[in-house]
């Protein structure tokens, strides 16, 4: 056990040594609350997540990032329902950077289990990893980890809000605590007398919580498990000025960035006297980073950043990678034609030996491959800094406020704690925003900028050639079948480089990362599948083209590749393709039930009329269930993608509206990047600049949907993501059933035309 | 130069060649139009001029001829126009980047088709990504405004 404890725990490494350094000044002891020190006069707080003004308006304070994922909603309202008044009451912020904001939960999945295993030694990672996230302060918003990280505390903040309001109350107004009510910025008493909550708020915080205050019981919900009106609605039909991109301050200047399009490549030569001389242009700032290296331009507007941008004469060095795709692929190929261990997070039975006696006509193998994408969030990557008297103050929308504090303030050379990081909303994160990059380039130029704000905005050709890349990857597969249809054993191998690896080296250059990891092979080695001789095998491959965390992860092509596979080996056993699942995964009751409401919604069992067909997937991820169904016509104009049935067993779903809207989300996003979505490199460069060449989903491609939601599974499971991996199988497999070709690279679009 | 936009005449130092979009945002201080692409592909920085709608990203500013309408100015009198309306109706919006453009090719839309047909619809909105996929309640809400919509509507200021 000491064994495998010890590698789980580098498992996590990257992780952990990320948070390593944010750590070392929070951590170790416990987290104050942020909010004491920004207190105004007559303002009260009892805890990180709730505030009262002197007015008596209740602010909550919604310490993840909003990227149209609802958070700023359903997080308030896990606050709003145990204090017991309606959404409308509340005033909902993000907050400041800090540790009290720390996200347990997204390393608790972290080790090589599924999240089905409930054995002890599972347990124990999760409870070691979790632990380490609050340990470290680690506030990060990814890993559909929001909902989940929040469902306790949050409540229990409501809570302890609520019991010292109306413990002040009672005192103030000499009545008993259940005769009075919380009512929009007051106390209101049974006999109608009412005291506003910025006059109780600072005796309440004087009172002393219980520390065994009982939350209400699910039946009680008045907000949780109802569809809630979103709080940034009003804004956002507005255009109000909420995205980073929007950041407007005092005698501000503007910028943008050229960094070297050979992704970790130095400066060869360069003379930029030209693009200096242009209007506009401020200063033009030469950039060595740990994220890369380039030119910071400094300007009265955007648009003369821009210009001068371009300006710059540059020559290049050489990437660190093969110059092209084919020769990087080659790379991932000889990984697996190389025979190296990997690490296999599933080894079930004896898979050498299932395959050693295999009947050729009983063995089925395929290789398949996947690209590098792009996150192409809408609003371009973007942050505004202001260094003044040995303060920094950023203002970003970023998925990772706490790290972002640390490593800018090791770029300006102050402390930590002289560093301020507001998040504003984000216009799409996807993952791309918990990276660096964008707060060191605009902390490098407000060094630059004599004192005055710089707000520095990407080009979509900067943002799409300089991203930290869902990875490509390759894989290598083989099953054997039995002679009445039954699957005998099932290997599959997987060659793709450690996102962790690449983040780390990053983000804290200077510590290390090591250890296996479950990203690799997530979405093929942890589905509620049971194989007698099943084996999934991680090979990790070095490639330095960085590397990020995109939608789903792992599961977005490990889930491809599963339930691409399984289509073929229904297909050659000839067995239905649910109904083979729904048999494999008979010791999971929760997937079961998910396939048989989908065969039931998607009327699998009816014929199609010619010119159309279906294909099903399933991909269990961040702790939910997902079965999706797709349906495709054969059009003048091309394949049309006509409609998709999804259910998703997210085991509660607090606000159903948005956890429909979210896997809606999730599946557009997957079928985007089928569709035709692919990141190429030539010249050692990205070839993909602007939606004219990395282009996503329209509306006149968009599918109807029919989504279904059931709450079998025993824990809340994740939904920001849940809806992407099961969709590019889903469609592959209903493309074979179309065309009779199947597709073993991505994206489809290469391969057959669609409207 | 002088640049009427959401009814005000505004007078600007800026180079003629600088977009539409850059205009606004950086020097008007109209932050409603967002920047995605910067050549015509995504449709958020959309603008209505004349009734159509102008991806601003691509327009010198020394060649607008008429008054800019921006999401900016589409509440009138504290009155939300009837698509914001069916837009807060239907949720419309994930993380809310797309929108403002969204919006400003659906009014467009609407003050030619008023009943626009799903083809029309497509016609007229594809050239607004969104990311997030937030397209079957575009489509419903363009619905629900064209059915709350009055006919004659105010097009012209
Ligand atoms: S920014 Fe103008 S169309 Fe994209
Ligand atoms: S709502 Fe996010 S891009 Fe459309």
């Amino acid at each position: 056990m000491g064994k495998i404890l010890r590698r789980t725990f580098l498992v996590g490494t990257g992780v952990i040594a990320g948070g390593l350094a944010v750590g070392f000044y929070t951590g170790f002891r416990p987290h104050e609350n942020p909010l004491e020190a920004g207190l105004a006069d007559g303002e009260s707080t009892f805890n990180p997540f709730v505030r009262i003004d002197a007015g008596g308006k209740i602010h909550v304070i919604v310490p993840r990032a909003e990227m149209g994922q609802g958070v700023t909603t359903t997080l308030a309202a896990l606050v709003a329902e145990e204090l017991g008044v309606g959404l409308s009451a509340v005033e909902v912020e993000h907050g400041p950077a800090a540790g009290a904001y720390y996200n347990s939960v997204m390393l608790e999945e972290s080790g090589p289990y599924p999240v089905f295993a409930k054995t002890l030694l599972a347990e124990t990672t999760r409870a070691l990893s979790g632990a380490t996230g609050r340990l470290l302060g680690l506030q990060v918003t990814g890993g559909s980890s929001s909902v989940r990280d929040a469902f306790e505390k949050m409540r229990h903040a409501g809570a302890v809000a609520r019991y010292l309001l109306l413990q002040a109350a009672s005192e103030e107004m000499g009545e008993a605590v259940p005769d009075l009510l919380i009512e929009g910025t007051e106390v209101v008493s049974a006999s109608g007398e009412r005291v506003s909550l910025g006059v109780i708020g600072p005796k309440a915080a004087l009172i002393k919580p219980p520390s065994d205050l009982a939350l209400k019981d699910p039946s009680e919900w008045t907000l949780l498990g109802k569809p809630q009106q979103r709080t940034d609605l009003l804004a956002k039909v507005t255009g109000a000025p909420i995205f980073g991109i929007d950041t407007d301050l005092p005698n501000m200047v503007y910028g943008t960035v050229r960094m070297s399009p050979r992704l970790g490549a130095g400066i060869r030569s360069f003379d930029m006297a030209a693009a200096e001389a242009m209007p506009g242009v401020i200063k033009i700032v030469r950039m060595d980073t740990q994220t890369g290296t380039g030119f910071g331009v400094i300007a009265e507007n955007t648009w003369a950043a821009f210009q001068a941008a371009r300006a710059i004469d540059v020559e290049w060095e050489d990437a660190p990678y093969p110059d092209d795709t084919n020769a990087i692929m080659e790379v991932f190929r000889g990984r697996l034609d190389s025979g190296a261990a990997g690490s296999s997070y599933r080894d079930d039975g004896d898979v050498e030996a299932a395959f050693a006696d295999a009947p050729a006509d009983l063995v089925l193998t395929a290789d398949y491959e996947v690209p590098y994408l792009a996150h192409a969030a809408m609003e371009p990557m973007n942050a505004t800094a202001w260094l003044r008297d040995g303060k920094l103050d950023i203002w970003a929308p970023n998925q990772a406020p706490t790290v972002i504090q640390t490593v800018c303030a090791g770029i300006a050379g102050i402390d930590a704690q002289d560093v301020a990081v507001n998040t504003t909303y984000l216009g799409g994160g996807f993952g791309r925003r918990g990276e660096v990059d964008f707060s060191i380039y605009a902390t490098l130029m407000a060094m630059n900028s004599d004192g005055r704000p710089v707000k520095v905005t990407w080009t979509r050709e900067e943002d799409t050639s300089h991203d930290t890349y869902r990875p490509a990857a390759a894989g290598r597969f083989r099953a054997r079948v039995d002679a009445d249809g039954a699957v005998e054993a099932l290997d599959m191998r997987i060659a793709t480089p450690s996102i962790i690896k690449s983040v780390g080296r990053r983000t804290f250059p200077s510590l290390p990362t090591g250890g296996p990891e479950r990203l690799l092979t997530e979405g093929a080695f942890d589905q509620p599948y049971t194989i007698p001789n099943y084996r999934v095998t991680g090979v990790e491959t070095e490639m330095p083209v960085p590397v990020g965390f995109w939608r789903s992860v792992g599961y977005s092509f490990n889930g491809y590749f599963h339930e691409s596979f399984l289509d073929e080996i229904a297909e050659k056993t000839g067995q239905d393709p649910i109904e083979m699942r729904i048999r494999l995964m008979s010791a999971h009751p929760e997937a079961v039930m998910v396939m048989k409401k989908l065969a039931q919604i998607s009327g699998w069992a009816r014929r199609l009329p010619d010119g159309r067909a279906k294909g099903v997937a399933f991909t269990l991820s961040f702790g939910s269930y997902v079965g999706e169904v797709v349906q495709v016509a054969q059009t003048p104009s091309g394949i049309r993608v006509e409609k998709v049935w999804a259910v998703a067993d997210v085991g509660r779903a607090l606000d159903p509206g948005i956890v429909k809207s979210q896997i809606e989300s999730g599946i557009v996003f997957g079928l985007s990047s089928a569709l035709g979505q692919e990141i190429t490199i030539s010249d050692g460069r990205v070839e993909q600049q602007n939606f004219y060449d990395y282009d996503a989903m329209r509306i006149h491609q968009c599918p109807e949907f029919e989504v279904v939601i059931l709450e079998n599974a025993e824990t809340i499971g994740g939904v920001g993501e849940i809806g992407t991996p099961p969709s590019i199988p889903a469609l592959a497999n209903a493309i074979y059933a179309l065309t009779g070709e199947r597709i073993r690279t991505m994206p489809l679009g290469n391969h057959i035309a669609f409207t | 130069m002088k640049l009427v936009v959401n009814g005000e005449t505004l007078d600007l130092d800026v180079d003629p060649e600088m977009p539409l979009l850059w205009a606004l945002r950086d020097v008007a201080g109209v932050k409603g139009p967002k920047f995605g692409c910067g050549v015509a592909a995504c449709g958020a920085c959309t603008v209505v001029i004349d009734g159509m709608a102008v991806r601003s990203c691509s327009l010198p500013v020394g060649d607008v001829d008429g008054d800019v309408r921006t999401i900016d100015g589409l509440v009138r009198d504290g009155r939300m126009h009837p698509v914001q309306k069916a837009w807060m109706d239907e949720q419309v919006p994930q993380c809310g980047y797309c929108q403002a453009g969204q919006i400003m090719s659906a009014v467009a839309l609407l003050e030619e088709i008023p009943h626009p047909s799903d083809a029309e619809i497509d016609d007229a909105m594809q050239g607004n990504l969104c990311r997030c996929g937030t397209y079957p309640r575009i489509r419903s809400a363009i619905k629900k405004a064209a059915a709350a919509m009055p006919v004659t509507l105010d097009a012209e200021t």
